[in-house]
């Protein structure tokens, strides 16, 4: 009796033909990040979760979007260390022990580090936790914002 | 090389791409719980359809809008679509779903036991 057919995903694990332009761009930060967090999730290499995180940055924050479904919200950390932003926690299974199953996702504690581009005020850091996806919005230090410089006729 | 390319791109653009979400099954005496997993899914992204026995679900995304430069992209823009075979002992018309955090749980339950039956013979 088959309740699941393995499907194999509609798109290949490597980036295709139309992302040939972020190619190199994924290549460059390949080095510049922990060696499993590109690797960890594509494969099944490693038995860890690694969540995928998306950083965006404008004028006054940074903003770090994480995927990180059917968690609870008492069950997330946050934290900020000397210019790196880190999200662990751990995922309960929902179900109880000796319960047959059969699963792909991951059950257990993960652990996501990444260094911001700059300075932030760790005192007005926000988060909300909405569909399974984690914002974290990290307003930027004041002298990190930019500003304008006035060039003197000389 | 270059045609090659483009034309790979003119036809991504016509259909819409899917990735499979994992997925996990557990058995609950009368009935099973699947449970999918789609951040950044609510209900007003989910399409769920059954069509002889074969469940598809299909989670469209919906993201916050962030206004900013992305610096750094991990995340795959796709949408989610999985389909699964189902038993026949499910009953389809009984099926519920339901989504909460980015996990869709779908209880599918079991048909109740039907009876042998005596056939006559005219």
């Amino acid at each position: 009796m088959s309740l699941i057919r393995y499907q194999s995903p509609d798109l290949a694990a490597w980036p295709s033909f139309d992302r040939w332009i972020t190619l190199r761009g994924d290549l460059n930060t390949l080095f510049e990040l922990p060696f499993w967090s590109n690797f960890g999730r594509q494969s099944q290499l490693f038995s860890g979760w690694s969540p995928a995180l998306d950083l965006y940055q404008n004028n006054d924050d940074v903003i770090a979007l994480v995927e990180l479904s059917g968690m609870r919200k008492e069950d997330i950390e946050i934290s900020l260390h000397d210019g790196t932003l880190t999200i662990s926690g751990e995922r309960k299974s929902g179900t109880p022990d000796g319960a047959a199953e059969r699963t792909e996702r991951y059950v257990g504690k993960f652990r996501r580090s990444i260094t911001l581009p700059t300075r932030v005020d760790a005192s007005k850091v926000s988060a909300t936790y909405r569909d399974g996806i984690l914002t974290v919005t990290l307003p930027k230090a004041e002298e990190a914002k930019p500003k304008q410089i006035q060039v003197d006729a000389g | 090389m270059n045609t090659l390319v483009r034309q790979n791109d003119s036809d991504s653009l016509q259909k819409e791409q899917f990735v499979a979400p994992s997925a996990s099954v557990l058995e609950e005496g009368d009935g099973y719980v699947l449970q999918v997993e789609m951040p950044g899914v609510n209900k007003e992204g989910l399409e769920i359809s059954i069509e002889n026995n074969e469940l598809t679900i299909i989670g469209r995304r919906s993201l916050p809008t962030v206004e900013g430069t992305l610096i750094h992209h991990e995340s795959r823009r796709e949408n989610y679509r999985r389909t699964f075979e189902l038993d026949p002992s499910i009953n389809s018309d009984k099926i519920s779903a339901k989504v909460d955090h980015g996990v869709v749980t779908l209880t599918l339950p079991k048909a109740e036991h039907v009876r042998p039956r005596k056939i006559s013979v005219s």
